[in-house]
């Protein structure tokens, strides 16, 4: 990493940045609303068709971390690493199935959250209040993140020190109060056209000037079996549930979260979503070649102390600097847009359903798009805090847990699309054990994801959040079944 | 969303379609190899990349069919 700053590469970054800036202040105009409603400065006024869409939850969901993060794991261990490009194919058919449907029941009821449409079939407070601080704490730790992604590579221009940071964000923070969703779906234009482009480039340039695809695979696997233990191009069969439990908990969750239901309620139609369920996995494509990097990074002979630092010392070792510019330019926006999101996810969810329903009741509807737009605010500045002040290890950690929390949102969510036999009390008990053997399995493992089941004499190592959603579905499903019919207990009960 | 004008058959078909890609990709002894390899990428890279395009085209039939 450089140690002083490249001014080509620098001034390239800052104008694209300036560009961003002032695209998310002009966003307030774009397909004018009344921004002092939620439903549009959260939702974006529910209008967004088809290439918007792809555009937003393309942006919103391939973060600037898992640019960074991928090519590190799949640098540190290889082939276990490319779990994300099967859980980022499967989760396309499950959006393609559930989301239009809960598209639908939201925007009968001008639900913008899960724990709104949760709190329409069940009624009651308390548990879409807990559904509600499962999303709001899981994406706390991803926003800090995204601050990750960024530092790394601010970081690789050669600058030091946190001012570049908190003035980013600062920006940021400002622009997403103005403009709402619009922002990032106006953002999120660039940020997506800018990394197809450094992405095809890395692809095309790179691989030529390693050798080819061949000697860059051979390299790994030279590297990995030199390196031992359970690192290889191949996985190991030991591995085997891992990788398939881990793709398949993770796309389960992906769209519980509130960034990207955020992103799909904002669908103008049940149809958008279809359409586009059938047209983001080209993300997923750019996805596994962005995992790639990993491999070249090794065949490149490049050495780095942190793994998050593989890409932009990758970039750095054979790219000019000002395709370093821009290429940090592209990372560090792609933050910005899933960043923006998850704040206002959070905002509504914070406002909607703890603020509402538990502070102020008749909160008018200018009243409750202030208060989303302070928190979004609050949320913010909370990140920026946190990945100044704390280890980012934390961070990583608590983003770890939050997947596992936010896939116990999963039977509420997606199975009261089917069915009204659920009974509250028991998809409260339910999501009440998931997160309590989640949490416990992750931290006796001392906070990792997989948790080796024995059977017989088998062992099978599976991810926590899926043994965590088995026992959550099971509890729900008995309790549901014995508990006393719900005609007694629903909309007047307590919880 | 009229999915109740759906034959139900149809319906059923469309599912089992959707779940292809989950067993495509979550059976790791299906593609856990080096071998065949294909332009350099080892056979574990181009089968999963594959079934990018594959589910992809799957939604798409589904789509124009089960409406």
């Amino acid at each position: 990493m450089p140690t002083t700053f490249n001014w080509t590469s620098g001034l390239v970054f800052i104008g694209f940045f300036a560009l961003v800036t002032v695209l998310g202040f002009f966003a307030a105009r774009w397909k004018a609303g009344d921004l002092t409603q939620l439903h549009e400065w959260g939702l974006g006024g529910r209008q967004f068709g088809p290439v918007i869409s792809w555009f937003l939850v393309g942006g919103d969901f391939y973060t600037a971390y898992t640019v960074i993060a991928v090519p590190a794991l799949v640098y540190a261990v290889g082939a276990y690493g490319f779990f994300a490009l099967p859980y980022t194919i499967i989760v396309y058919p499950f959006v393609f199935a559930v989301m239009p449907k809960l598209w639908s029941a939201c925007q009968k009821n001008n639900h913008i959250t899960a724990a709104d449409f949760v709190q329409g079939i069940y009624g009651g407070r308390w548990f879409a209040a807990a559904i509600a601080l499962t999303g709001i704490i899981a994406t706390m730790p991803y926003i800090a993140l995204q601050l990750v992604g960024m530092q790394v590579v601010i970081k690789s221009l050669g600058v030091t020190g946190e001012l570049p940071l908190v003035v980013a964000f600062v920006i940021l923070a400002v622009y997403t109060y103005a403009s709402g969703l619009r922002a990032p779906a106006m953002i999120a234009f660039v940020k997506d056209i800018m990394i197809y482009i450094v992405v095809i480039a890395a692809i095309w340039l790179i691989p030529s000037k390693l050798g080819g695809y061949a000697s860059v695979f051979d390299a790994a696997d030279h590297f990995f079996t030199a390196k031992g233990g359970s690192t290889g191009i191949t996985l190991k069969a030991s591995q085997f549930t891992a990788y398939a439990s881990l793709a398949f908990g993770s796309a389960m969750a992906a769209f519980m979260y509130p960034h990207t239901l955020t992103g799909v309620l904002s669908s103008k139609s049940a149809k958008t979503i279809k359409q586009n369920a059938i047209a983001l996995p080209a993300y997923t494509l750019l996805l596994g070649l962005i995992a790639l990097l990993g491999y070249m990074a090794i065949a490149a002979g490049v050495k780095v102390t942190s793994a998050t630092d593989v890409v932009p010392a990758l970039f750095l070792k054979l790219f000019p600097s000002w395709f370093v510019g821009f290429a940090a330019a592209a990372i560090a926006i792609s933050a910005l847009v899933p960043a923006a999101i998850m704040s206002i996810g959070s905002a509504n969810l914070f406002t909607r359903n703890l603020w509402k329903p538990l502070i102020q009741p008749n909160i008018t509807p200018s009243q409750e798009a202030t208060n989303a737009k302070v928190v979004s605010l609050a949320v913010k500045l909370g990140a920026l805090v946190f990945i100044i002040f704390l280890p980012t290890q934390f961070a990583i950690d608590l983003q770890l847990l939050g997947g596992v929390w936010i896939l116990q949102t999963f039977p509420a969510v997606v199975f009261s699309l089917y069915t009204r036999w659920l009974k509250l009390p028991a998809l409260f008990i339910g999501w009440l054990a998931g997160i309590g053997l989640g949490t416990t399995l992750a931290f006796m493992q001392g906070i990792k994801p997989i948790y080796a089941v024995h059977l017989g004499n088998a062992t099978y190592p599976v991810y926590i959040g899926v043994l965590a959603l088995g026992v959550n579905i099971v509890l729900t499903l008995v309790l549901s079944a014995v508990l006393p019919a719900r005609s007694t207990s629903i909309s007047r009960s307590p919880i | 969303m009229s999915s109740e004008s759906i034959p139900s058959g149809k319906r059923t078909a469309g599912t089992l379609l959707l779940l292809i890609p989950y067993v495509a990709l979550l059976w790791l002894p299906f593609y856990n190899e080096a071998h065949p390899s294909l332009m350099g990428f080892p056979f574990f890279y181009w089968y999963q990349l594959l079934w990018v395009p594959l589910t992809s085209l799957i939604l798409y039939v589904v789509y124009r069919w089960v409406r």
